[in-house]
């Protein structure tokens, strides 16, 4: 963890802790005034726990002009994306990505290049619909473990994070109270469950929370897709192509649009937002993997409505190619932020538990 | 340029209500707000709550709290100097204050952790003052309120019973309007220094400001000398105790102490000067401001141990630590040996502390001890020791408008036909001497609402 940034946050912590105009806001204040001094790891769980609303910010006081400084959002931020660097394993990548957008370009023309290359060289083994374009054996040899070494990478880095803000045994209550609060979004809420101030400064509005919504349902719709896709292959023997009217087609379809649409909505969001209330060195990090995962859900979709013609092969290859991508940079991207989050709101829970 | 009907000078709360009011009577509005946007509002964006009467629950408040108990509260502070009428006015008009500003976009929470003595009293904004500042301005855009920042208002013509005319300076240029009617919501003069002290001596040049620097008066000295009616004395305010590092303006709320209960306080000779448990901190924080004042220096010395130093809402700067008074007192810049043997006399006066009770009046009191602590009176023997330098706090001064019960000013000759006063600058009338806390808010939205109502009614 870089000491400069957690340095800031708690000079930062200290002044709201005098003043507590903003407890009504979100997670973050509450857990702030439980505190006396602030820990490395106190600054660590409450830069999770901190959503980038912005409420904070625009009601605050003491912003610049004024001697103190404050832009809480922004140190937060800061100190947010570092502990993913820090935590992230393995580390010699850790840090290439957030900050780097055009890392995140070349890793997706990689993921193009390795599957145009795998259907070359590997091609079909007599399969039907895409698998006549690349075996289902080759794909599973190339997903299967690009989709299992990032659980393992993020988890070993949320163990790492549950370890420095002195996380404890966990009670049912503690997780249903996180992914409730994390199913509607509380945190982009503001208190009174009119929003944040994102895209016109300080206006309260739902637009943000509602396009973060579509991303993370449209991605979890495309999730479940793939889940079920899998499910019928291997345990009910029913192999792609699946029709219209089948689970992984409605979950794919909906899903896809929504994260499309989403992601549009997000990067629109964000350009018309005010980049000093953000990290600002990942700002291009964060553009480049917005744009990533739209790609994979446009891709995707593209894929569905072109598969019956000559375009499939390459259309294939790009729409896996950028999932691939998607993929291998989860543990080192913005991706990442959904896992910590998460970790973040049960730690709170748990927290308020403990204190009653 | 466009004709307005009405100029609103000043950008906190009350200007703010004055001028909503007035637009959705169908005025053609103007505010002019002499600090730049990002500090827009007054003193207003320090605030925190503002005190309610309410029959039932209402909104974030609890229970019920009565006309009657409201007046009583305030005339304990004043200790009678309130002019009764305004102040029930006042009191009265709150409960239909609290519904009104949540339809122009103010948003409540509840009492904040550390403040739960006030959640039947004190509505509290959600995120402060600045923010129901920004929910007003937005508010008034839509009403089609203009704004101008930076718009410093030079001068009012009184002619007769009648204002013909406004000056103002705004991006290098000198400007006049000829409003139909006029508000004047621009604060008290505490942040001009060299008429502090005018009313004060030089003590005040070491007083500090909490709030904004743009209240220097200006406009109400034109008015005064125009012999529009004044009321207050001009050493009356609402001073507070502060930590003495806070900046010489706008350090706000989070440069207050809670810890002189459990403390004691000595001046810059050592010696202490005051009961410093003579009741709970939220009843005695705003005479600790006079208390220093007339210190030496204007300075006093906070001492704890360290059996005290988690009982008190944490301070924006760390306390001074050393671990005997020798080195604290050298901190201080006070006579060591002089520190010890105060402390020594009051430790030994001190008793019986089982007792002892952080949130309570605890009656754990020294004996024989000038001048004594009534309340939490533990000895200071544990170390490390803690310190605090205090200093006097203006909020703001009561010198200001005199204005009756539709919030008009006027002279001796009578009422001023176009002109009325709310807020800060007008609070004097209600409030002779001490405060009451979110009463200025109050005070800035019913008077501001009545501004506007009678500024448009008059422009129409």
């Amino acid at each position: 963890m870089q000491a400069d940034l957690i340095q800031e946050a708690r000079r930062q912590a200290e002044i709201c802790n005098a003043c507590r105009y903003c407890e009504g806001y979100c997670s973050v204040f509450p857990s702030l005034h439980a505190n006396r001094a602030f820990t490395d790891g106190d600054i660590t769980q409450l830069a999770n726990l901190c959503h980038n609303c912005r409420g904070c910010y625009y009601a605050c006081q003491y912003t610049a002009p004024h001697e103190f400084d404050l832009n809480l959002p922004a140190a937060l931020a800061e100190v947010r994306r570092d502990s993913w660097e820090s935590f992230a394993w393995p580390q010699p990548v850790a840090r290439k990505f957030n900050t780097h957008g055009g890392a995140i370009v070349l890793a997706l023309v990689a993921g193009f290049a390795l599957l145009f290359a795998a259907i070359k060289a590997i091609g079909s083994a007599g399969g039907e619909g895409f698998y006549a374009a690349l075996s289902h054996n080759a794909m599973v040899a190339i997903f299967a473990p690009a989709f299992l070494l990032p659980l393992v990478s993020i988890t070993v880095g949320v163990r790492r994070y549950w370890r420095e803000v002195g996380g404890q045994g966990l009670t049912f209550s503690d997780v249903s109270g996180a992914f409730g609060r994390a199913a509607k979004m509380q945190d982009l809420a503001a208190g009174h469950g009119e929003g944040c101030n994102f895209e016109d400064e300080e206006r309260f509005s739902q637009g943000r929370r509602q396009v973060h919504q579509a991303i993370m349902y449209g991605f979890l719709l495309c999730f479940a897709s793939t889940s079920v896709a899998t499910i019928m292959h291997y345990v009910f023997e029913i192999p792609a192509p699946y029709p219209l009217f089948s689970l992984p087609k409605l979950f794919g379809i909906s899903g896809g649009l929504l994260l499309t649409a989403g992601c549009l909505g997000m990067v629109t969001l964000k350009l018309k937002s005010d980049r000093a209330l953000g990290d600002t060195k990942a700002w291009g990090g964060d553009i480049a993997f917005i744009a990533l995962l739209g790609f994979v859900s446009f891709s995707g979709l593209a894929l569905y409505a072109l598969g019956s013609t000559a375009a499939m092969p390459a259309l294939l290859a790009i729409h896996l190619g950028a999932v691939l991508a998607f993929f291998l940079l989860t543990p080192f991207t913005k991706m990442a932020h959904g896992f910590y989050r998460l970790a973040a709101l049960i730690r709170d829970a748990q927290r308020k538990r403990l204190s009653q | 340029m466009t004709q307005y009907d009405i100029a609103v000078i000043g950008g906190g709360n009350a200007a703010l209500c004055a001028a909503m009011t007035a637009a959705e009577a169908g005025a053609k509005v103007l505010i002019l707000e002499t600090a730049p946007k990002a500090y827009r509002g007054g003193n207003s964006r320090h605030t925190r709550n503002f005190r309610c009467m309410h029959k039932a629950p209402l909104g974030p408040l609890v229970e019920a709290y009565s006309e009657d108990e409201y007046f009583d509260d305030l005339m304990k502070v004043t200790k009678g100097k309130t002019d009764e009428k305004l102040a029930r006015l006042a009191i009265r008009s709150s409960e239909e204050c609290l519904p009104w500003m949540e339809d122009h976009g103010v948003r409540f929470q509840p009492s904040l952790s550390g403040t739960l003595s006030l959640a039947r009293t004190n509505a509290f904004f959600m995120g402060g003052g600045k923010s129901l500042v920004n929910a007003y301005y937005r508010k008034a855009a839509k009403l089609g309120v203009d704004v101008l920042y930076e718009a410093a208002v030079t001068h009012f013509e009184l002619e007769g019973d009648n204002i013909a005319w406004v000056d103002y300076t705004h991006a290098g240029q000198s400007h006049r309007i000829t409003p139909k009617s006029v508000v004047v919501a621009s604060g008290g003069f505490q942040a001009d220094t060299d008429w502090l002290t005018r009313a004060w001596g030089p003590a005040a040049r070491n007083f500090l400001i909490r709030g904004t620097p743009y209240n220097r008066g200006v406009v109400l000295a034109d008015l005064l000398k125009q012999g529009v009616n004044q009321v207050g004395d001009a050493d009356q305010c609402h001073a507070v105790a502060i930590d003495g590092r806070a900046p010489k303006f706008d350090g706000g709320i989070v440069t207050r102490l809670d810890c002189v209960p459990f403390s004691i306080v000595v001046n810059k000779d050592a010696e202490r000067f005051y009961d410093e448990g003579e009741d709970v901190w939220p009843k005695r924080y705003a005479i600790w401001g006079r208390l220093v004042a007339a210190q030496p220096d204007q300075v006093g010395h906070v001492v704890i141990d360290s059996k005290s130093i988690n009982l008190f809402m944490p301070s924006v700067f760390p306390p001074l630590k050393a671990d005997t008074l020798e080195e604290l007192a050298e901190m201080m810049d006070i006579d060591g040996s002089k520190l010890t043997s105060t402390v020594e006399e009051f430790n030994a006066s001190c008793g019986d502390t089982s007792a002892f009770h952080p949130t309570e009046l605890d009656g754990v009191a020294t004996s024989g001890l000038t001048p004594a602590k009534s309340n939490w009176a533990r000895p200071i023997t544990e170390p490390p020791f803690y310190g605090y330098s205090l200093r006097t706090g203006v909020t703001f001064t009561y010198l200001g408008l005199k204005v009756d019960e539709n919030a008009q000013c006027s002279t001796s000759d009578g009422a001023i036909k176009n002109l009325w006063a709310a807020g800060e600058t007008m609070a004097g009338s209600i409030l002779g001497q001490g405060y009451l806390a979110g009463y200025g808010m109050t005070i800035g939205t019913v008077f501001g609402r009545i501004a506007g109502r009678e500024a448009a009614a008059y422009a129409s």
